[in-house]
């Protein structure tokens, strides 16, 4: 009883936001995915992390109701997930920004399928625009900006729609090093200033460390969770110093371990 | 020829110590547009020695083809010729490209519409035109309508056919962007499959446009001798070569000089970020 009591007390503090239940995706010959049970809980970054094919981006997808599953169900807020949905936003690995528009037209695009007056869209996407760093380029367009900023856009983009949960596909991996590292302290202050909840796709463990608040350990294909990781890193300490953390760096070793029976 | 392109950039043949040909070098590589006015110089230049040796008793030179122009736009027959090879033009044009884009998309968009549709326009766009020239005669007579015929059947199946590839490969990325910020199937065509589509389509247009010209003017030498056809022909019958010259030269022109404006009003509407280097 006293066991069920503390279950009980946690549970307002790690509320499930994202509820995975026995997703299993096949595709003809190949099974992506199989068995999938996980809830995310509000207000945390949780990062899916597994070898390259493990199903993780498909996982992603399948809760941005971009794809469906073969069996099984997601539940946003108790709500069964059909298709993209208004709670759910997505940041897309390849950025997906519009070649023919503008830093502001791209970033104000979600608000614009849902049909908002030009004045008021344009106002919320300066204020993202700003948030991410990029006042000054609103008028550009993607082909002028370096990788970087271009997928500042697309996560622009994303908080504009001001959905409660961001789905991130590997946004960094096209980003260069150094970039990327800025890229992870600034998505850090914006995890920490929405208070959103944050499902982040990443082939990288440092990265996965670095930013996560749960980590979730994909298998090898069929994609099975094998594993599941809380980083217990002191977030309000620098960027470097947290690079730096023993308990970075054990995390980080301890997950290589984990992973790296499935290299060749 | 260079004079014009140097009053806009600074003059860089005002500095003495450089030699004449580091100097135009210079301008060049920084005006492409004189490189192109070269290239049609040195052409003409080729015509007109050619025309001088002379390689046939029926080649003019190019300054005598350049009199004749000149002298037919005067006497008003080269207008007269265009009013009357125009018409079938922008009939036929303005047909195929409204229904040649629509259909395009249309196929794009669905298979079925796909299997319907997309045989005809390969057959057509394989088949050997001038051959079916004369069936048009055949069944529409020599008037406008043949003429108006033969100008769709040379431009529609290209239009068609960019249209729909265009459209079938869609940045499929872009698509599943519009789809996860809850875009309606018709948001996702007009915002961003038609615009993300807009360059191969306007391509085939453009392409369309120039088999427009050629149906125009094949229909006017195979059908009835109107128009610039028949300024051809009527000046070759009467060993008038200067004057046939200035015909088709000034086809080459209009032709050239409306697919240049086509491709310059694409860039203003459609791709605002290519106005920018």
């Amino acid at each position: 009883m006293a066991h069920l009591a503390v279950a009980e007390a946690a549970i307002p503090a790690s509320e499930t936001v994202v509820a995975v239940r026995g997703i299993c995706k096949r595709y003809s010959e190949v099974e992506a995915l199989r068995l999938i049970d996980l809830d995310f809980p509000r207000g945390k970054l949780t990062t899916l992390l597994g070898p390259s094919g493990c199903g993780k981006t498909t996982l992603l997808k399948i809760i941005a109701g971009l794809i469906a599953a073969s069996s099984g169900e997601v539940r946003v807020n108790g709500k069964p997930v059909t298709g993209p949905g208004p709670e759910r936003a997505f940041v897309f690995q390849d950025f997906a920004l519009m070649p023919w528009a503008t830093v502001m037209r791209n970033v104000a695009f979600g608000l614009e399928l849902q049909g908002m007056g030009k004045a008021e869209r344009q106002s919320i996407a300066r204020n993202y625009i700003a948030e991410v760093g990029l006042t000054g380029f609103e008028d550009k367009y993607p082909h002028e900006l370096s990788g970087g900023m271009r997928q500042r856009v697309g996560l622009a983009r994303a908080f504009a729609v001001n959905a409660e949960v961001l789905l991130l596909d590997e946004p960094f991996s096209a980003v260069d090093e150094q970039n990327r590292r800025k890229f992870q302290e600034d998505l850090l202050r914006l995890v920490d200033k929405e208070r959103k909840t944050f499902i982040f796709v990443t082939h990288s463990i440092e990265e996965a460390v670095y930013v996560s608040d749960r980590i979730v350990l994909l298998s090898r294909r069929p994609g099975r969770v094998s594993q599941i990781i809380e980083p217990r890193i002191d977030r309000t300490a620098s960027p470097d110093a947290i690079r730096r953390d023993q308990g970075y760096l054990d995390t980080v070793e301890e997950i290589w371990q984990g992973l790296k029976h499935y290299v060749d | 020829m260079i004079a014009p392109s140097r009053v806009g950039g600074p003059a860089p043949a005002v500095h003495p110590p450089e030699g004449l040909g580091a100097s135009l070098g210079r301008l060049a590589s920084r005006h492409p547009v004189v490189w192109r006015l070269s290239s049609l110089v040195l052409f003409f230049l080729a015509w007109e020695i050619a025309g001088r040796v002379p390689i046939s008793y029926a080649f003019p030179t190019f300054s005598a083809t350049l009199v004749a122009l000149v002298s037919m736009m005067a006497d008003g027959s080269l207008f007269v010729a265009y009013g009357s090879t125009l018409q079938p033009l922008v009939i036929g044009i303005a047909i195929s490209g409204v229904v040649g884009v629509v259909l395009g998309i249309v196929m794009g968009l669905s298979r079925m519409a796909e299997w319907l549709a997309a045989p005809l326009f390969v057959v057509l766009q394989a088949a050997p035109m001038a051959a079916l020239i004369p069936l048009i005669t055949f069944v529409y007579g020599i008037g406008l309508l043949a003429k108006t015929l033969a100008v769709i059947m040379l431009a529609l199946p290209v239009i068609v056919l960019n249209g729909y590839k265009a459209v079938r490969n869609a940045n499929p990325s872009l698509v599943a962007m519009c789809r996860s910020f809850q875009g309606t199937k018709l948001q996702q065509i007009a915002k961003i499959i038609v615009p993300d589509a807009s360059p191969v389509i306007f391509a085939g247009l453009r392409l369309g446009l120039a088999a427009g010209f050629i149906g125009v003017i094949l229909a006017e030498l195979l059908i009835t001798p109107t128009g610039i056809g028949d300024l051809i022909t009527y000046h070759r019958s009467v060993a008038n070569y200067a004057e046939m010259y200035a015909a088709v030269v000034s086809i080459i022109l209009v032709s050239t000089l409306t697919l240049a404006a086509l491709e310059s009003f694409e860039t203003r509407l459609l791709r605002p970020e290519k106005r920018r280097g």
